[in-house]
């Protein structure tokens, strides 16, 4: 009987991944909250993930040392722009108030998420120590 | 993780800019009254221009900082003021004023301080993030 870290996490370290790339994305919106032409952006986490669960190998191969990794867990996910509600004349689409939500959000989501994880890991030990 | 460590590129970037952006207010806002004698001498409100920057090319970089792509002056003419009895008044009478609009650099800095803040929030979040990601698996 194998132990797979795969089966074992199941989602949760991909979700995991794909709240840090969206932390990211996030923190990139509230920086540039003042700075003229930025496109907020953020990824469809619903969609990502699911990708994500569903590509195992399918991305592309790195064939020569120097290729940029394509798609992946993280990688897949598809970066779009946010449809801005009240744009301004400066070309700037970021609502400071709206991303300042979806980061404590997301950030909230992270916890969740590391929280599964520890739990998984929780139950991984139990069951090697048998007791 | 790589991810989260960006943040604080991404974060460190705008609090730089912001700073800065804070920093020529109050540079503007302590110019605001030093007259003089001809239109060229008169001191002009510098502004910041921002720019995205994006941090760590690679594998799907999506982090993007600012950098400040140059500080410009307004182009605004500077007002002059009829004031025969100052020293520095010019053959007709007239001082030249800063182009500074106190109102103007007045909501500036409120903006500026509050985009300060909103990164330094995001920075302190990320920390605790990372801070609980390195416990993974020990408890």
């Amino acid at each position: 009987m194998a132990l797979s870290f795969d089966k074992a996490l199941g989602i949760h370290a991909e979700a995991l991944q794909l709240r840090a790339k969206r932390l990211e994305l996030l923190a990139s919106n509230v920086a540039n909250s003042d700075t003229p032409n930025y496109k907020a952006r953020d990824i469809d986490f619903r969609a990502a993930l699911s990708h994500a669960g569903q590509s195992q190998g399918v991305g592309m191969a790195r064939t020569h040392p120097s290729h940029i990794a394509a798609g992946g867990a993280a990688g897949a996910a598809e970066v779009q722009y946010r449809v801005p509600s009240q744009p301004s004349l400066d070309g700037n689409t970021v609502d400071p108030q709206l991303e300042q939500a979806a980061f404590v959000e997301n950030a909230v989501q992270y916890q969740a998420s590391l929280d599964f994880l520890n739990a998984r890991f929780r139950g991984l030990r139990n069951a090697l120590k048998g007791e | 993780m790589s991810e989260l460590f960006n943040i604080f590129n991404v974060s460190g970037s705008a609090l730089t800019a912001q700073s800065l952006r804070l920093n020529t207010i109050a540079s503007n806002m302590a110019n605001a009254q030093v007259v003089s004698q001809t239109p060229e001498g008169a001191y002009r409100a510098k502004l910041p221009l921002f720019a995205a920057v994006l941090q760590g090319a690679g594998n799907g970089a999506s982090a993007t900082g600012v950098k400040v792509a140059g500080v410009v002056e307004s182009p605004a003419p500077p007002l002059a003021e009829y004031a025969p009895n100052h020293p520095l008044a010019n053959e007709q009478g007239y001082v030249f004023n800063p182009n500074v609009n106190v109102v103007e650099e007045m909501a500036n800095m409120i903006s500026a301080s509050r985009s300060y803040q909103n990164n330094v929030e995001v920075m302190n979040t990320t920390k605790q993030l990372l801070l609980r990601t390195l416990q993974l698996g020990q408890r």
